[in-house]
């Protein structure tokens, strides 16, 4: 990763008539990183993706690629590579034809196109497919040839949007990772969308958290997770359990809860992650009484009543489980909350 | 060279080339057709002309070197833009303001003592520097991000608008002016009101038994029960088809392209073979029942069989839709419930039917207000507002001003009808004839019914047999007219007789110039109706642009024009400079163009709404431009529709009768001019023959475009047909 930037958003906004889907987002990408977009659905993340690649132009504000502004420029001008939802690949020409035809339309001969188009087939390990046609793959290797389509001609962006909604849930850790994998050994810079966190989480250097067509957060998967910027934040990364109360001389006091918070007194909101909340049934200090107790396998998940708020917690599946109606005491480290408010 | 500075080098070049063209235009290309009288320039391009004091052509050719200023500074600044739009203003403004017999305003003729002496309508040279203008406004527009920075897209929009501009709008202003024009050539109210209120065009006198009714009431009369009958036979001939165990289904399909490819006339001629005083028919009444020959079938019984005949395979594809769109579980159901199939049928059945049934009508009425062939041939004393209007500038007393206000008339009755059917049955109306479901076992017909269908069919098909067996068999004996049923080719001869001496062939024959100009106009015709239909399919499908909505809707709307009144438009628009083209080969073209672009435009736009458009954007994010998106991912994947559309619009253009009767000149006939002129002369054998002639040589040419347009269809990929969405 170097610090130079690779693309820039300054104050940019899209409409469709009166609806603003992108609005007012600044934001720069280093080169060689992998940034992803995160949100909910409708949150503007595709439009975002499409403001890069020129598929959509900005209503106004400015859009930098490698330095240069290209904010009216066509997406044909830029030169991006991206790799569909659907995957997009063209049914009428085979595996090799549909690689090759980026390089053969920016003027390569024939052979170099087919021979640059080989050469990453056969990295991307899809090797011995090139004659297949687009349907006599699966749905994995469809996928892989729309990455190397996308990653042929070097890209100064690589776009992905949701490039696993058609994977199996299975494979989509698999191919997550390749996706990763390859970004790392071509140095690519590359944007991603989804609304899964925890894609987000594995495969991103930062990620973007998009809010109504802003950003909420910009920050590293453990910045996001430890440290998030606001109760929206806290609560789509992760599970969290969002506490309103007081604060007053470095405590924060809800009900019966009283835990050590710096910042301003007044008004404020914490974040407790589920899995930071010990239980141990008894009566000393915040408590609260065991709702459920459900078996996730690898932990346990507990819904708590208390004076102060709905708690859900977590416990690793190695600790013994609770019944419901027992009272327990929280435990809750000095560490846990965050203020988000 | 980086993507950077390939980009860049095409856009200058592209922007170069633009001003290149438009040098050419200004500096070299003869500006007028011929020059003005009293004009002797040096040289008889604009700079040449403003030269010797024509100088209101100054502005255009000092925008030239503006341009290549501002260009080269920059093309995407406001300033360009409004360099360019400013002298593509000023182009089209002088070549009004300056007319054949001089200035619009006197204020010219002050200032430019030679605008007196008029110009003449563009030349080369105008319409190069036209072109050139708008593409260097869509080259700026798209360099300001217009349709997303693609400037293939922008040039496509801004030439297809100013097209639709010049041959359809312009057209039809320029009429609707001419209606408001008095004896003088004045702007005048009172005449167009005089000739609205006429009585020769609202009487109602047949109607209480009197003398005849005036045109507009002979128009809707006629339309109404066109409409009405066609309908009726239309549905019962898809009821039985759908819902009996009639076997012949396919058989029925394919036949009902017939009226598509039979050219008009030929079956009014056959009516008469059939029907008229010396008819075979009437000849065996008279024999045999010994019935009084009459010119009876003259009128509107005749137009309305010959109009029955062509608009029943119509309305038949229409309903058929509609019926096998019906799911028969809702019959089923009802059945099941108690009904019996008579109530079924008119409580379930035909409420369902209903939106089906108005389509048909509306679509035939439509047609029948639109039909020309049938009426000129059978009309007799029965005037209809198309016919009118040919005669009103056809005939003896030229009069521009009647057949502006009938053709005002005329397009007025024809979008109320369409405006109904779109208000009664949204957009989708106009393709109903797919969608089916398979799904159980359609009912039968109520058996009373099932009677009533057959009652009505058997005879249409008896007729409609008749009639096609007039025409096939017609052309190739001595003279069917009397019965005389010796084979000969002497008609064919004397249409088609060729000789092949020293020269090479050598054509004798009457009928082979305006068979060369037919074939010729729409072998030119057809391919750019696709392409121009396809391709407004695509802007609209896929581009986001200012306006796109009065951009679908003025290219649907030249499809609701009738052909007599896009004849009489363009004979009101194009007699005159500045764009002087009647008389010319280019005008039959234009007018096909524009004619059927719609359908091309439908074709593509139900096939882009079936094919996943990340395709092309992928395609773009490659660096492929909107042309050859275009060209390589889109029109592989739509082969169908473009099939479709070339198919129809050659065929339309072969048998196009409405529009070009009004712009075919002596040294271009088409066609079915030639066989109007036949038909007038009561050559009915030689019609008939030239008719035949014309279905085989259709035929022939779809055949050729099927095996042009799908010849990559068969071999490895053939498997993949209909698979048009990226796999997943
Ligand atoms: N072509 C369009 N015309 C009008 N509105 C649009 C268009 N495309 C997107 N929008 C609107 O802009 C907003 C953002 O859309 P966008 O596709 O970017 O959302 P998203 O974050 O990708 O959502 P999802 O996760 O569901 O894909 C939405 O409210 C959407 O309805
Ligand atoms: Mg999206």
């Amino acid at each position: 990763m170097t610090d130079e930037i690779a693309i820039e958003f300054v104050d940019v906004t899209k409409n469709y008539g009166a609806a603003v889907a992108v609005d007012s987002i600044s934001l720069s990408i280093a080169k060689g990183e992998m940034v992803t977009f995160l949100g909910p659905s409708g949150c503007g993340k595709t439009t975002s993706l499409r403001l890069i690649a020129g598929l959509e132009l900005p209503t106004s504000g400015i859009v930098r690629i490698a330095g240069r502004d290209v904010s009216q420029r066509a997406a044909s001008e830029r030169n991006v590579g991206m790799v569909f939802q659907s995957y997009a690949l063209f049914p009428h020409m085979n595996v090799l034809e549909n690689v090759a035809y980026g390089p053969m339309i920016r003027g390569e001969a024939k052979a170099t196109a087919r021979a640059r188009a080989t050469e990453i087939l056969e990295q991307i390990g899809l090797k011995g497919l090139s004659e297949r046609l687009p349907s006599e793959l699966s749905g994995g290797q469809q996928q892989r040839v729309a990455v190397a389509r996308a990653i042929v001609q070097q890209p100064d962006v690589l776009l992905f949007d949701e490039p696993l909604s058609n994977v199996d849930a299975k494979l989509r850790r698999k191919v997550r990772g390749e996706i990763r994998d390859l970004q790392k050994r071509f140095g690519l810079t590359a944007v991603y969308v989804t609304h899964d966190q925890e894609e987000a989480l594995a495969v991103s250097d930062r990620i973007v958290v998009m809010q109504a067509g802003k950003i909420a957060q910009i920050g590293t998967p453990r910045d996001l997770y430890e440290r998030p910027a606001s109760p929206f934040v806290a609560d789509f990364i992760g599970d969290a359990n969002l506490i309103s109360g007081q604060v007053s001389k470095g405590r924060f006091v809800s009900a019966d809860l009283d835990l050590p918070l710096a910042g301003a007194d007044g008004q404020a909101q914490i974040s407790l992650r589920p899995e930071r909340i010990g239980l141990t049934p008894g009566d000393a200090g915040p408590v609260g009484t065991v709702r459920s107790c459900t078996y996730l396998g690898s932990r346990w998940e507990f819904e708590i009543e208390t004076g102060f708020a709905e708690l859900l917690a977590s416990r690793p599946m190695t600790e013994a489980p609770i019944a419901p109606g027992t009272r327990v005491s929280l435990n809750i480290p000095d560490t846990a909350p965050i203020r988000v408010a | 060279m980086t993507p950077d500075e390939i980009r860049a080098s095409r856009a200058a070049r592209e922007k170069l080339a633009w001003l290149v063209l438009l040098a050419l235009a200004v500096l070299v290309l003869p500006w007028h057709q011929s020059l003005p009288t009293g004009s002797t320039p040096l040289f008889p391009s604009a700079l040449g002309l403003a030269a010797e004091g024509r100088g209101w052509l100054w502005p255009v050719v000092l925008a030239l070197p503006l341009l290549v200023w501002a260009g080269f500074r920059d093309a995407s600044s406001r300033l360009f833009l409004n360099i360019v739009l400013a002298g593509f203003a000023i182009l089209v403004l002088q070549g009004f303001a300056v007319g054949l017999r001089g200035p619009a305003f006197d204020v010219l003729a002050t200032v430019f003592p030679a605008a007196a002496q008029g110009q003449t309508g563009f030349g080369w040279g105008g319409f190069v520097a036209g072109l050139a203008f708008l593409g260097l406004i869509a080259h700026s527009l798209a360099l300001r991000g217009f349709c997303r920075g693609d400037r293939f897209s922008a040039t496509a929009v801004v030439f297809i608008v100013a097209l639709l501009g010049l041959f359809v709008f312009f057209p039809i202003l320029k009429l609707s002016m001419a209606a408001f024009v008095g004896p003088d050539g004045e702007l005048a109210f009172g005449p167009f009101i005089g000739r609205v209120l006429a009585p020769e065009i609202w009487r109602l006198d047949c109607l209480t038994g009197g003398r005849r009714c005036g045109v507009v009431i002979n128009s809707l009369m006629l339309g109404i029960l066109a409409a009405t009958i066609s309908t009726a036979l239309g549905l019962a001939l898809a009821l039985i088809v759908a819902r009996t165990s009639f076997r012949f289904k396919q058989t029925l399909r394919a036949l009902s392209i017939l009226p598509i490819i039979t050219p008009p006339f030929v079956v009014g001629v056959a009516i008469i073979v059939l029907f008229g005083r010396t008819g075979l028919l009437t000849q065996f009444g008279a024999d045999v029942f010994d019935v009084r020959p009459t010119r009876w079938v003259y009128g509107l019984t005749g137009i309305l069989m010959a109009q029955v005949l062509a608009f029943t395979p119509i309305t038949f594809l229409v309903l058929l839709g509609t019926v096998e769109a019906i799911n028969p579980t809702l019959e089923e159901a009802s059945q099941t419930l108690g009904a019996g199939p008579v109530k079924t049928f008119f409580k379930i059945t035909w409420p369902l039917l209903r939106p089906g049934i108005a389509a048909a009508f509306l679509l035939a009425f439509i047609e029948s207000l639109a039909d020309f062939g049938n009426p000129i041939v059978l009309g007799g004393g029965y005037e209809v507002l198309s016919t009118r209007i040919f005669f009103a500038v056809a005939g003896a007393r030229y009069d521009l001003g009647h057949a502006a206000t009938l053709a005002m008339l005329l397009l007025s009755l024809t979008l109320i009808a369409f405006w109904l059917q779109s208000r009664w049955l949204g957009r989708k109306s106009y393709v109903t004839v797919t969608g089916k479901s398979d799904a159980g076992l359609a009912s039968t017909l109520p058996f009373g019914l099932k009677g009533v269908a057959w009652a009505v069919v058997i005879p249409f098909v008896i007729f409609t047999l008749g009639v096609y067996a007039v025409v096939l068999v017609g052309g190739f004996v001595h003279d069917i007219g009397r019965w005389d049923l010796t084979p000969t080719i002497a008609h064919l001869r004397t249409a088609f007789a060729f000789e092949v001496g020293t020269a090479g062939f050598e054509f004798y024959g009457s009928a082979w110039n305006s068979m060369k100009t037919t074939l010729l106009v729409s072998a030119i015709a057809a391919p750019l109706t696709t392409a121009v239909g396809i391709m407004t399919a695509w802007l609209v499908a896929r581009q986001d642009f200012a306006g796109k909505n009065a951009f679908e809707f003025g290219t649907m709307l030249s499809f609701a024009i009738p052909g007599t009144v896009v004849g009489v438009s363009y004979v009101a628009a194009f007699n005159v400079p500045p764009v002087d083209i009647t008389g010319t080969a280019a005008i039959l073209v234009i007018c096909f163009v524009f004619r059927n672009m719609p359908v091309g435009m439908r074709a593509g736009l139900a096939a882009f709404a079936q094919i996943d458009r990340s395709m092309e954007e992928a395609s773009q994010t490659m660096g492929a431009g909107g042309g050859v998106t275009l060209r390589r991912i889109v029109l592989p994947l739509v082969k169908p529709a473009v099939f479709t559309a070339l198919v129809y619009s050659f065929v339309t253009a072969m048998t196009a009768v409405s529009a070009v009767i009004f712009l075919v000149s002596a040294r271009h006939n088409m066609a079915t001019a030639y066989i109007m002129g036949r038909v007038e002369a009561g050559e009915y054998a030689l019609a008939i023959t030239y008719s035949t002639v014309l279905m085989i040589v259709m035929i022939v040419c779809i055949v050729l475009i099927q095996l042009l347009v799908g010849a990559r269809k068969l071999g490895r990929r053939r498997e993949f047909q209909g698979q048009i969405t990226p796999a997943e």
